[in-house]
């Protein structure tokens, strides 16, 4: 399948078309006869007691019609771990109240369900709930939380997770370096800031099974929902919508159990959608990390030894701050050979609002230290940031800090001398404008970590028509995973590709195949899809064979037609091969199932082991104009060089790199969610900024085709690592320009000021 | 204050309905079945939610639906359907401008509007009429492209 005829060409994908018609169903955008708004009661403040909760006056309220607070749903808690296919994880701690009872850790806690006849009488409701709280003391600063005395958000401590690697003799590894460079990065809370908010609708159906379609990242919440409610899992059905934006605060569940309790306990279907207030209040942030960094090098830039120390605010409540805190540290080195690694990671409870997924799960905080640690190095040896780079990056067949060797391309070099050289000529300072360049080179996995066990499954089948249908549970939050199936399903039968038609998730209709995250998709499912499709075309050339009397290797299928390969003439249509197949019961669908290649857990003690299936690389290089008076920087030209190892759909994969550059220059210079005492200052897109239209120029996107690979046809992830350098590039670039270190996220003017006093 | 019936022509077609004052234009078009008009944050900070009013594009959550008695309105959905795309969405399509597609309704009509009142903007231009509709997903290059690629037809 060398020539390809379907994959690598840049379509439009399926959903394109309908998204700009407005004709695309969101999960807000669907209604139910009868059916019921839903709200939530939040906590005003971050650490309370709660003495009394009274509802009466509200469920006296006419129009309203159920309200629920913990006592009447047996103070269930939900587990926030890790959902998979093989099963739910469960962490110790893992657990968080469905609705609070005895007390609150987060502003914003969720205290009270209220579904009432209209959006306004149920809002009305939620002022009438009487809760009397008792402020307690908070602690809002991880360092401070891991001080004896501190205020204990959980028994017994604040500790949520401790990771470390152990690798070589680090004492040695610093006696033999000519230089140690030290310092400390600072990265804060970032929004997710998608533009549709949490939303979705639930019912019970007549089977008694609850129906909830919902913005989703992840179909396998029915479990948690299942279990969180108590009924069986075979009684709760996920319908996930196209979601209007994930980036991973779609990870973590959202809204489904408060709709599927709303819909039990009322029997009619119920609505709810968060403000973007409650959105930015209610769903995770991406963890502000304090990191400490120690590289010894050698004269020539070789570095002997690194130690880091990296800090996490896991806020209230641990959700997935126990992986994103590992993979910080497993990615901890950046993309570098080093034989003396000690890296110690520590994710700490505070009152704060809660982290968990947000593109990159802990790979782009680090990447922001280690680059700019590769920059710091440079400046003191007086090197070009890429002659230091280059003699310490990996290669294929080098093991990185937990000891895993890397069999895929590592085209490191050749992707951070393309973004340099397209970069092009300099553009000269400008009076008290000076211009920096910088770039930042990064590794990050793609899939996920191979003890979760990772499967996915896909079903294909092809009509009597010779038209075919795909039936795979992967959610698609706007990345085109949907689209891209269809190709590889479209390329292997050699079925026009307006010919195949992929069914958007269900779990009542579309087998598992885990959950959009981890930049697992195309990896995953498409490898089901190609799976699936290449047994079904298995099938159709053995009995092709027969028909043709010619071996089935000399024998091929494309545009909807089977012929024989040098003999191009002795063909049929694919519909009359079907035929054939369907009157002699050969069977014409197939269910695969890809399995991530599965491991044991790396050892605790040293983090030595294989930790992910594979990884991303690439560099991002960018030029700044940095206005000494005001402290502004503008981005005058970008360059995202990325080896993705195959395009399946090069627009599609442009997209999610110019995506991801540019909300990593928004992490780089403008998004900070300001939170003070556990509150959140900036609770709004008009206080919460991200990039606009007019921020930042296009960013030029080099594809660089390895070819090698986990994914189908060789194809790696992009959906993440497309975030993970800019920042650190973008720093790089400013200290460039001032000559001074910025070790601190977002690079406000304010910030280059300080810096330059 | 009491509902008051109110007469909203939307994509072409007349509606009389009883609200009341504080119903914004947004709640109004999307109750009506106009879900193509997205709601993203109800303060005027997204643009998800922009619709023509009298050929203006406005941000529907910071107008009253009072204050569209008698105005003609236009929603993506009234530029084009699947069938019978309007060019732009056609080219937002083929740009590869459409992610996850929840501000893009948004985008075209704004894009409709600059369009009508300069048929031949540079990217400074486009890039400025879209300024108040955040995309989360893109990094506008390939919605500006599309954009761009309508007026590159048109003029050859």
């Amino acid at each position: 399948m060398a020539n390809f005829k379907v994959v690598g060409k840049p379509i439009r994908r399926f959903d394109a078309l309908s998204k700009a018609v407005g004709a695309t169903v969101f999960a807000d955008d669907f209604k139910m006869p009868g059916m019921l708004h839903g709200k939530v009661l939040r906590s005003p403040y971050p650490s309370a007691r709660i003495v009394r909760i009274d509802p009466s006056r509200a469920r006296a309220l006419p129009g309203v019609v159920c309200v629920l607070t913990a006592a009447d749903i047996g103070y269930a808690k939900m587990v926030a771990d890790i959902p998979g296919q093989t099963g739910q994880r469960e962490r110790r701690g893992s657990e968080t109240p469905v609705l609070a009872w005895d007390r609150v850790r987060y502003k914003g806690e969720a205290v009270a369900l209220v579904a009432a006849e209209t959006e306004e009488i149920a809002e009305r409701a939620l002022d009438l709930i009487d809760v009397e709280y008792e402020p307690l003391p908070g602690v809002f600063d991880p360092l401070e939380a891991m001080k004896p005395g501190a205020p204990v958000v959980f028994e017994p401590d604040n500790i949520v997770a401790r990771w470390r690697i152990r690798k070589g003799d680090i004492e040695a590894g610093f006696a033999a370096a000519d230089l140690i460079i030290e310092n400390t990065y600072r990265v804060p809370f970032v929004e997710h800031a998608y533009m549709e908010p949490e939303s979705g609708v639930a019912w019970v159906d007549e089977r008694g099974v609850i129906n909830i379609r919902v913005s989703t990242q992840v179909m396998e919440h029915f479990r948690t929902v299942a279990r969180t409610i108590g009924v069986p899992q075979n009684r709760v059905r996920i319908q996930g919508a196209f979601a209007g934006g994930g980036f991973g605060g779609k990870e973590d569940i959202t809204v489904e159990v408060f709709l599927a309790l709303l819909a039990l306990h009322t029997r009619r279907p119920v609505r709810l959608a968060y403000t973007r207030e409650e959105s930015i209040l209610a769903h995770s942030k991406r963890h502000p990390y304090i990191m400490r960094y120690r590289t010894g090098v050698k004269r020539n830039g070789r570095i002997t030894a690194l130690q880091a120390e990296l800090i996490a605010d896991s806020g209230a409540y641990p959700y997935l701050s126990p992986y994103v805190s590992l993979y910080s540290t497993v990615m901890a080195t950046g993309p570098y050979r080093i034989d003396n690694v000690w890296v110690d990671t520590v994710a700490v409870a505070t009152n704060n609002p809660f982290t968990s997924a947000f593109r990159g799960f802990g790979g782009p905080q680090p990447c922001f230290a280690y680059e700019r640690q590769m920059d710091e190095i440079a400046r003191a040896l007086g090197l070009d940031p890429l002659e230091v780079r280059r003699i310490n990056y990996l290669r294929t067949g080098d093991t990185t800090a937990t000891g895993q060797v890397v069999h895929s391309a590592v085209l490191l070099e050749e992707s951070a001398r393309r973004a340099l050289e397209a970069l092009g000529e300099r553009t000269p300072d400008r009076g008290p404008i000076r211009v920096g360049r910088g770039f930042a080179s990064y590794f990050q996995s793609y899939g996920r970590l191979m003890w979760l066990h990772d499967t996915s499954q896909a079903w294909v089948g092809l009509e009597l028509d010779g038209t075919v249908v795909i039936r795979c549970g992967a959610p698609d939050p706007g990345g085109g995973q949907l689209s891209s199936l269809c190709q590889i399903a479209s390329e292997v039968l050699g079925v026009p590709l307006e010919n195949v038609v992929a069914y958007t998730p269900d779990t009542a209709l579309t087998p598992l195949a885990g959950t959009t995250t981890a930049t697992r998709q195309l990896y995953m499912s498409g490898n089901a899809v190609l799976q699936a499709a290449t047994a079904i075309r298995k099938t159709l050339l053995e009995r092709a064979s027969r028909y043709f009397e010619e071996d089935p290797d000399d024998l091929d299928l494309a545009d909807g037609r089977v012929f024989v390969k040098n003999d191009p003439d002795r063909s049929m249509p694919l519909a009359d091969l079907v035929r054939i197949c369907a009157a002699e019961g050969l069977p014409l669908s197939h269910l695969a199932m890809f399995k991530a290649p599965f491991r044991d857990p790396i050892d605790p003690e040293t983090g030595q082991g294989d930790v992910f299936p594979d990884f991303t690389f690439g560099t991002f290089a960018v030029e700044v104009a940095v206005d000494t008076e005001t402290g502004q920087v503008e981005v005058l030209k970008s360059v995202a060089c990325h080896d993705v190892g195959r395009a399946i759909n090069p627009a599609a994969v442009i997209g999610q790199i110019q995506g991801g550059s540019h909300q990593g220059l928004g992490y780089a210079l403008m998004e900070n969610l300001i939170v003070e005492n556990g509150e959140i200052k900036t609770p709004s897109l008009s206080e919460y900024l991200i990039p606009t239209s007019v921020d930042y120029p296009t960013t030029q996107v080099i594809l660089l085709e390895s070819g090698t690979g986990v994914g189908p046809f060789g194809a790696k992830g992009i959906g993440e690592p497309a975030l993970t350098p800019v920042a650190p590039a973008v720093a790089n670039a400013v200290v460039d320009a001032i000559g001074v270190p910025i070790n601190e996220l977002p690079i406000t003017p304010e910030r280059v000021l300080r810096a330059l006093r | 204050m009491q509902p008051k019936l109110i007469t909203l022509t939307i994509n072409g077609r007349t509606h009389q309905v009883a609200l009341k004052p504080n119903v914004t234009l947004l709640h109004a078009l999307r109750d009506l079945g106009y879900t193509d008009v997205k709601n993203g944050c109800e303060k005027g900070d997204c643009g998800a939610c922009a619709v023509l009013l009298n050929g203006r594009a406005v941000n529907s959550c910071l107008v009253l639906a009072w204050q569209a008695d008698g105005a003609e309105i236009t929603t993506a959905a009234g530029l084009g359907t699947v069938d019978r795309p309007h060019p732009i969405q056609e080219a937002l399509a083929d740009s590869g401008g459409v992610q996850c597609g929840f501000c893009i309704p948004g985008i075209v009509v704004s894009a409709k509007a600059l369009l009508d009142r300069n048929p031949n903007p540079t990217e400074e231009e486009i890039r400025e009429a879209i300024s108040g509709n955040l995309c989360r997903c893109t990094g506008y290059t390939l919605i500006v492209e599309g954009i761009r690629r309508i007026i590159e037809s048109k003029n050859q």
